[in-house]
């Protein structure tokens, strides 16, 4: 997926100063309590900055700025939506001028090389925000045939101050993913960066305002989940909110919801994606994809192919390759063109994935590369590989966001897919086979709410994503995207002129019955 | 109407049936009740505990008979054959979606061929007054279910235009085991809300009706066996909310709940949702609707309108226009007007002919009423008629109207859920706005002016996921109907009610060159 000529990226640019406050009503604000938390660079695990901490106080702050702009009559609601749909396309453009800038702080805040960060997220970026823009004014709602003497419409309105909380693998395109049709549609939001990376949404804070959205439409508010989040997520006034992160914290925020005012809410959370490969398969490519689909982004992928099948009689050489592939793994500081992988996020993470290492090893997986940190400094990880894993071993089971890769055996199509399914995710699969029948009853048969078939992690703007079971609820992307972010109403208007048709009709003389549904 | 499920019938003889008051039958005189127990894969069951709960007339508060109690044990077992039923190669799995419709239509067959039983069931146990039950409730249902049916195969996914050497495209999958909890009010009505859409996109399904109104469900169940759906596609287990219905809102291996009820439940379904498996949730929750009158509409009609949309099944819809809007200049008359219509009423017995309104369903409902009802006196609204119980059996109350509501009263901020209108003055477009979206319900909403200009204003402004404008209550399966804030999460009817009921799955397949 992944153009290995660089020669066109633009220079990382020198970071001297980061935006690092509250961004409400298009104004900058230190935080009600004057508390600031630090950012650290993964890659060296030295602060950045310090960053003004968002806290209920703040949140509420926010909501506000954020109701008002959408009150009844404000710029906001009074705007055509072309004209919505031609801010998005600003917006995109000025994240465009600023592209090696974004691109150098993304990388030295969440640690992904700086190729990828320029190639992949900011390119989504864009695309995304273009999508969208061009949604704005092709939403439509429907003229619909009701029975009787009735005309009847649907609008497709804006729900109202929407929450959108984000997490720290992809924080430029999560943002992407959850402005552009929030502000397609016309809706206002509060946004809560992860305390991790919250750099690159800051500075996209400024160019919103350059682009020339009205103060309040977008509001970003950095801090932690258990205090601006959860301020968010039970807010009686915030009407929706979208949350990409782990499921434990899905089910926090459904709670909230229920307990409080019912927002809507759409989640996209964990999962442990299988990646279902056929001996029939391409082995050169379904190694490599197999290897992308863990290993990109230091395996901080929700989507990450974390339970690789193969099937038996290729699975002796699959897995030769893949060790093969995981040892040729470059390793290394991010601004360097040449590295494949940076650090781990921050060192919980870094913990919690040598952690699963250990527990691999114990329950009886086999090692058969890397296992252990990769640098004595910065939270680096080996590209780690464990064969002969089976499905009841904790790193078969659960999520463990890192470069660790599970290989397991299958024989047959039925058992696999039983396998396959037996999780409580339901994210992603893919499937490896040059047989249509195959390809046409694996993708039929996985629950999940993305299959790819002979290739991994294709995401296009285009084509929805979300989970099934405790992956998530809701779809982002695509026009299916659209549906989270818009409140249906049905607009039935009597028609007059007809008289001879009536609506409530009479059952004796002095009664009437309504015309309801009969 | 009523009688067009023929499709052909003559227009002069369609006419004809909407005006004649012979079309609709008298009630049965004799009737037996026939299914009391737990319908789980096509058969009949005790409940596990071997309890049973009592099912009232609420015109005479007398017994009908007892129906086995469902409880967790009831509902794990219902789950574990919907859970099968929806297997990887099943009947129902491997069904083609166009016989899926087909059995949908049968369905509605079987509903149209038992009618009239239903419809007195209905009345009976709903105190619905039977000439609503048999057009709306029974027309009603069989509309939906076969609006639905022709949905089974027409449920179309896309093929996508994603970037790069890739063909996507998107299939639109049943979510699985949906738990679907319905009210009293509309016992069939809601019941065949929840199938039609559940069951046209593949799903399978434990229903729980309402304790109160379980009879017809469980009709309707022998019905869908009857058509030939696959053992335990639609399982009912009848039983209590904190019981039964809390199973289902909490467990493990459904994937998906619909209620339809009190935003206090919903609340907890919500939460229960959120606590268990992040099962998707769609609600259909409380309302209080406002209903706005400009002083250039026409008053016959506005007043006919407003009062049927309050009085309506003794005022025991979730869509009640129970703030009513009046402007200042015509405020008088319009309540004189409303007044008088109101106490055209004849209570009684629901089965009789001469009588509009039947009892309200039970005495909970009842007591709470009447407290709302003496709220109003005491809080200084002005009662204009009714104010008490009628008669001295049975769960009656009189049609009753308050004037000189002011916002802050009890009555004009909770849900009554019986047949007490409020009605309100106001002066300007911009206060009669801020005054109806002042609430936590968005439901539903009325206007009524022959101005095009405030018509189009006031439906975009309003909070409500449905508004009528010189009409209330006109619903129909093609439109879709849900809630803004709390009174709701999703839409059900229409296209969009699809939506509920189906996973959207990506499909992105690797070619090796792509063309336009």
């Amino acid at each position: 997926m992944l153009s290995r000529e660089t020669s066109w990226i633009s220079s990382p640019n020198h970071i001297s100063k980061c935006i690092k406050y509250i961004f409400i009503d298009n104004e900058w604000h230190d935080a009600v309590s004057k508390k600031t938390f630090a950012t650290i660079n993964p890659s060296t695990g030295e602060e950045i900055c310090q960053v003004a901490e968002g806290d209920k106080a703040d949140v509420d702050k926010a909501v506000k700025a954020a109701k008002n702009a959408f009150r009844l009559g404000s710029p906001w609601r009074k705007m055509d939506a072309s004209y919505r749909g031609a801010l998005l396309n600003r917006l995109a453009d000025l994240i465009e001028r600023d592209r090696a800038y974004l691109a150098t702080l993304e990388t030295l805040d969440n640690g992904k090389p700086y190729a990828i960060s320029y190639l992949v997220d900011l390119d989504m970026v864009l695309k995304c925000l273009r999508y969208y823009a061009g949604w704005a004014d092709k939403y439509h709602g429907k003229t619909i045939p009701i029975d009787g003497d009735f005309f009847s419409y649907t609008r497709h309105e804006p729900i109202g101050v929407c929450a959108q909380i984000i997490p720290w693998n992809f924080p430029l395109l999560m943002q992407a993913w959850k402005l552009g049709p929030a502000l397609a549609t016309g809706n206002v939001v509060v946004m809560k960066v992860a305390e991790q990376t919250p750099l690159t949404a800051l500075y996209v804070a400024n160019l919103i305002k350059e682009a020339g959205f009205p103060p309040g439409v977008v509001n970003i508010v950095p801090g932690f989940g258990p205090t601006a989040g959860a301020a968010l997520a039970s807010h009686m006034e915030v009407d929706k909110v979208a949350f990409t992160g782990s499921t434990e914290v899905g089910h926090l925020i459904q709670v909230a919801a229920g307990k409080s005012n019912l927002k809507r809410v759409t989640l996209e959370l964990g999962g442990k994606s299988p990646n279902i490969i056929m001996s029939d398969a391409d082995l050169d490519w379904a190694v490599e994809q197999a290897h992308f689909a863990l290993f990109f982004n230091q395996g901080q992928c929700c989507c990450a192919g974390s339970r690789t099948f193969v099937q038996e009689d290729i699975y002796p050489e699959f897995v030769e390759r893949s060790v093969a592939r995981a040892k040729a793994r470059v390793v290394g500081n991010p601004f360097d063109s040449r590295t494949e992988q940076g650090p781990q996020v921050d060192e919980e993470q870094f913990k919690k994935i040598l952690g699963y290492i250990n527990l691999g090893k114990k329950e009886g997986a086999k090692l058969l590369c890397g296992g252990g940190p990769a640098a004595d400094r910065g939270f680096f990880v080996q590209p780690t590989i464990f064969g002969d894993v089976k499905d009841n071993m904790t790193i078969a089971s659960e999520e463990i966001f890192g470069p660790v890769m599970q290989i397991m055996k299958f024989k047959t199509i039925e058992e696999v897919v039983e396998r396959a399914n037996d999780s409580k995710y339901g994210l992603a699969a893919a499937v490896f086979t040059r047989d249509l029948d195959k390809a046409n009853y694996l993708s039929q048969a996985l629950q999940a709410g993305t299959v790819w078939i002979n290739c991994y992690d294709v995401f296009g703007a285009q084509s929805p994503f979300g989970g099934y079971k405790m992956s998530g609820n809701g779809r982002e992307l695509g026009e299916y995207g659209l549906q989270a972010y818009t409140e249906v109403k049905t607009v039935s208007i009597r028609n007059y002129p007809q008289q001879n048709i009536c609506v409530f009709f009479p059952i004796s003389p002095s009664r009437f019955v309504i015309f309801f549904m009969s | 109407m009523a009688t067009n499920e023929g499709q052909k019938i003559p227009e002069e003889e369609q006419t004809a049936a909407k005006l004649g008051e012979g079309t609709i039958p008298a009630p049965l005189k004799e009737w037996k009740i026939q299914y009391t127990k737990i319908f789980i894969n096509n058969e009949w069951h005790n409940s596990l505990s071997g309890k049973k709960f009592p099912v009232f007339n609420p015109a005479n508060e007398e017994k009908i008979c007892e129906v086995e109690e469902g409880d967790k044990e009831d509902v794990d077992k219902a789950v574990k054959a919907a859970r099968s039923a929806f297997q990887i190669g099943s009947p129902w799995r491997t069904m083609d979606a166009s016989e899926r419709g087909r059995l949908l239509n049968r369905l509605a067959d079987l509903i149209e061929r038992d009618r009239l039983l239903l419809a007195t069931l209905e009345s009976v146990n709903g105190g619905k007054v039977f000439s609503n039950a048999y057009l709306m409730d029974l027309g009603g249902c069989v509309k939906i279910l076969r609006y639905f049916a022709s949905w089974a195969d027409k449920n179309q996914g896309r093929t996508i235009p994603i970037d790069g050497k890739y063909f996507s495209y998107t299939r639109h999958e049943p979510v699985g085991v949906c738990g679907q909890i319905i009210p009293w009010n509309f016992p069939l009505l809601m019941l065949a809300w929840k199938l039609g859409p559940a069951l046209c996109c593949g799903n399978t399904v434990v229903v729980k009706p309402a304790e109160q109104t379980p009879l017809t469900a469980l009709h309707v169940a022998s019905l869908v066996k009857e058509a030939g759906f696959p053992p335990g596609v639609v399982n009912i287990v009848p039983g209590y909310g904190p019981t039964a219905g809390e199973a289902i809102s909490s467990h493990m291996n459904i994937d998906k709940v619909a209620f339809t009820g009190s935003t206090e439940v919903g609340l907890r379904i919500k939460e229960a949702a959120g606590k268990s498996n992040l099962k998707r949730v769609s609600l259909e929750l409380g309302g209080k609707s406002p209903c706005i009158v400009f002083a250039d509409s026409d008053m016959d009609t506005a007043v006919e309108f407003a009062h049927q949309g309050l009085f309506i099944h003794q005022g025991q819809t979730c869509t009640a226009a129970s703030r009513l809007f009046v402007e200042e200049s015509i405020y008088n008359e319009f309540v004189r007007r409303s007044v008088e219509r109101a106490k055209k009423y004849v209570l009684g017995n629901p089965l009789n002919q001469e009588v509009q309104q039947g009892p309200q369903i039970d005495k909970e409902q009842y007591t709470k009423i009447l407290d709302l009802i003496e709220s109003g006196k005491k809080e200084g609204a002005k009662l204009e008629c009714g104010g008490g119980p009628s008669g001295n059996k049975g769960y009656f109350i009189q049609p009753t109207v308050f004037s000189n509501v002011t916002d802050e009263m009890r009555i004009a901020k909770e849900e009554i859920f019986g047949p007490v209108q409020q009605i309100m003055k106001f002066k300007t477009i911009d206060e009669v706005i801020k005054r109806a979206n002042n609430t936590h319900y968005g439901l539903a909403a009325g206007i009524f002016t022959k101005d095009l200009d405030k018509a189009l204003t006031i439906s975009s402004a309003l909070q409500a996921g449905t508004v009528w404008v010189n009409c209330y209550g006109s619903f129909s399966p093609q439109t879709p109907f849900g809630g803004f804030k709390m009174s709701g999460n999703g839409r059900e009817m229409g296209e969009y009610g699809l939506h509920e009921y189906l996973e959207v799955k990506t499909v992105t397949v690797k070619i090796s060159e792509k063309n336009s």
